[in-house]
């Protein structure tokens, strides 16, 4: 054999990743191989590719079971590291780590995304001194994803297990993306949970992808099949710069899907009615431009990724459908993290207002709802990209506030004509203001005197009152909220301040 | 046979299905009052109401069950 031949074979060896009968299991359960889903989610495949041949002494670990390298997604070129999970069930050993530390590191120098296919067991026990506890250990892997994070758009696509302290590479990511039935994040295994805890759980209950995507609030988009995974993480960046210091990039724009209602139609006059925010949503934006994030998670919040006249924008809207939009702990700490995403990256935010406040009662306190409300005006009043909040129903205490109010710098806060702004709603309002003289009434006057009461608080409060008094920018007709919208970021794309200075905020978490 | 449940605290403020009625996954069952707003809870799933755990006027808890769907 030439010394050109065996580069050849090593070269073939080492594509070819574990041995086939990991090959084989992995394509039962749906997933495929590594090099597989690098070409798929890259445009042609990896441009780049470094330390191919770690750990090449070793027979059985190929490239030491992660791959990475450079590739391009719409165009624009992503570091990225994927586990091979045919090596050693993708577990991490020194060379590995060294190897997502060294692109980790290209994508700080080069100010890039940094995209992580994640499909790993973990440490590997038997490496631990070389690849744990040191200062190019495992621990520097999330040090470096701190660091990137909110310079570089981080990603993750979780393809199979993220293990015990692995399972924090989807925790610093922006967006986690999972795989149902195969996609699982977990500290401790439930082997582990039975030996140490006494607790009897399965894989799915304690860690499963749809766990995480509607209870926990770790994972961000639940997907049917990898496929699906990649399709939606190259549609994501689309939305995205490749760094802070960039604008994302605008495509061409697409009038909003048709519909049978207009908004007007789609808003009860009733104020507690409810209504399907979705569909406002769609007469707003361009149309198919929606990339909703933790779309099962905390319901009565919509965030999402979307265009207005090509451009992209991210949305926050109180959905009365669910839980009468009320704002609760999740939904609070889904608009902090999505808002953050938006500021980070340029992304202009749109508010859209329907909120009767945040929750109250001893189960939410308990839980600590003022902490979480907190953490929701805090990212929302640091945001210094456009803002518009635009209070389509109503807007009552905090929840004004935590939907960029008027005291939190917005570029404008619309309403539309019906829209109330208050402490309280009308019927709270009476009740806490008139409770005793209610009491003392007789059974037959008290709804007539509770009806003057209301209307006289509904005046009080009435829009044209609030226009009057500047405390909203304009009033609007509903039906041309898109145009007012288009102008309005068109205009306030210039915007360049700086909120404060100082190193960072005491954030409340 | 699938369990229906408060999403919020609240008072029950309509009964929409009686036991016995048939529904259809997203059918309203009952809807709650809460926050001042309606707050509707429908069916996860089609089937016939067997058991009807709340009347009107009642409070409910999160979590607490409202209906027995069969």
């Amino acid at each position: 054999m030439t010394y050109l031949e065996e580069l050849e074979n090593r070269i073939e060896r080492i594509k070819k990743g574990g041995k086939e009968k990991y090959h084989e299991a992995n394509k039962e359960r749906g997933k495929l191989f590594v090099r597989k889903r690098l070409e798929l989610l890259l445009d042609v495949g990896m441009d780049i590719e470094d330390a191919f041949f770690a750990n090449c002494m070793a027979e059985d670990l190929p490239s030491d079971g992660v791959v990475t390298g450079i590739g391009k997604i719409n165009g624009q070129n992503v570091c990225v590291m994927a586990n091979d999970s045919t090596v050693k069930a993708g577990s991490w050993g020194k060379r590995t780590v060294e190897k997502i530390l060294r692109i980790q590191e290209t994508a700080m120098k080069l100010g890039i995304p940094m995209i992580y296919l994640v499909d790993s067991a973990g440490a590997r026990i038997t490496d631990q001194i070389e690849m744990f506890p040191g200062r190019r250990g495992a621990g520097r892997i999330f040090h470096n994803q701190i660091k990137l994070s909110g310079r570089v758009p981080q990603v993750c696509l979780l393809f199979g297990p993220s293990a015990a302290g692995g399972a924090y590479i989807p925790a610093f990511c922006d967006v986690v993306i999972m795989v149902e039935g195969n996609a699982s994040m977990y500290l401790g295994s439930p082997r582990m949970a039975e030996k140490v805890i006494g607790e009897k759980v399965t894989l799915e209950e304690m860690g499963g992808a749809r766990m995480h995507c509607t209870v926990s609030g770790v994972g961000d988009v639940l997907v049917q099949s990898e496929e699906e995974a990649i399709s939606f993480a190259r549609r994501y960046l689309s939305y995205f710069p490749a760094n802070f210091r960039n604008k994302p990039a605008a495509i061409e724009a697409k009038p909003p899907k048709t519909a049978d209602k207009t908004i007007t139609e789609i808003i009860p006059e009733n104020q507690n009615a409810p209504f399907d925010m979705y569909a406002l949503i769609d007469q707003v934006i361009d149309e198919d431009s929606f990339c909703e994030i933790k779309k099962e998670f905390a319901k009565e919040l919509i965030t999402g990724l979307a265009r207005i006249n090509g451009h992209s924008v991210g949305i926050i809207a109180n959905q009365p459908r669910v839980k009468g939009g009320v704002l609760f702990t999740d939904s609070a700490d889904k608009a902090a993290k999505f808002i953050q995403l938006c500021d980070a990256f340029n992304i202009p935010l749109l508010f859209l207002t329907d909120v009767p406040g945040f929750m109250i009662g001893t189960k939410v306190e308990r839980e600590g709802i003022i902490r979480h409300g907190a953490k929701m005006l805090f990212s929302m009043s640091e945001a210094t990209v456009p803002k518009i909040s635009v209070i389509v129903r109503k807007a009552y205490g905090a929840g004004l506030y935590a939907m960029a109010g008027p005291a939190f710098e917005p570029d404008a806060v619309l309403a539309f004509p019906n829209a109330q702004i208050a402490v309280m709603g009308p019927e709270a309002a009476v009740n806490a203001v008139h409770a005793k003289r209610i009491a003392e009434l007789p059974e037959e006057e008290r709804m007539a005197f509770i009806k003057e009461k209301q209307n006289a608080y509904k005046e009080e409060i009435d829009v044209y009152r609030l226009a009057s008094e500047m405390v909203i920018d304009d009033i609007i007709h509903p039906d041309r909220l898109r145009e007012e919208l288009v102008k309005r970021f068109d205009v306030y794309a210039d915007k360049n301040v700086t909120f404060t200075e100082r190193k960072h905020g005491v954030y409340p978490v | 046979m699938t369990k229906l449940t408060a999403v919020m605290a609240g008072n029950v403020w309509k009964i929409v299905k009686n036991e016995g009625d048939s529904v259809s996954a997203g059918e309203d069952v009952v809807i709650l009052e809460s926050m001042k707003m309606e707050i509707p809870i429908p069916a996860e799933t089609d089937g016939v109401i067997k058991e009807l755990k709340v009347k009107e006027g009642d409070f409910v808890n999160e979590g607490d069950e409202i209906a027995i769907i069969e």
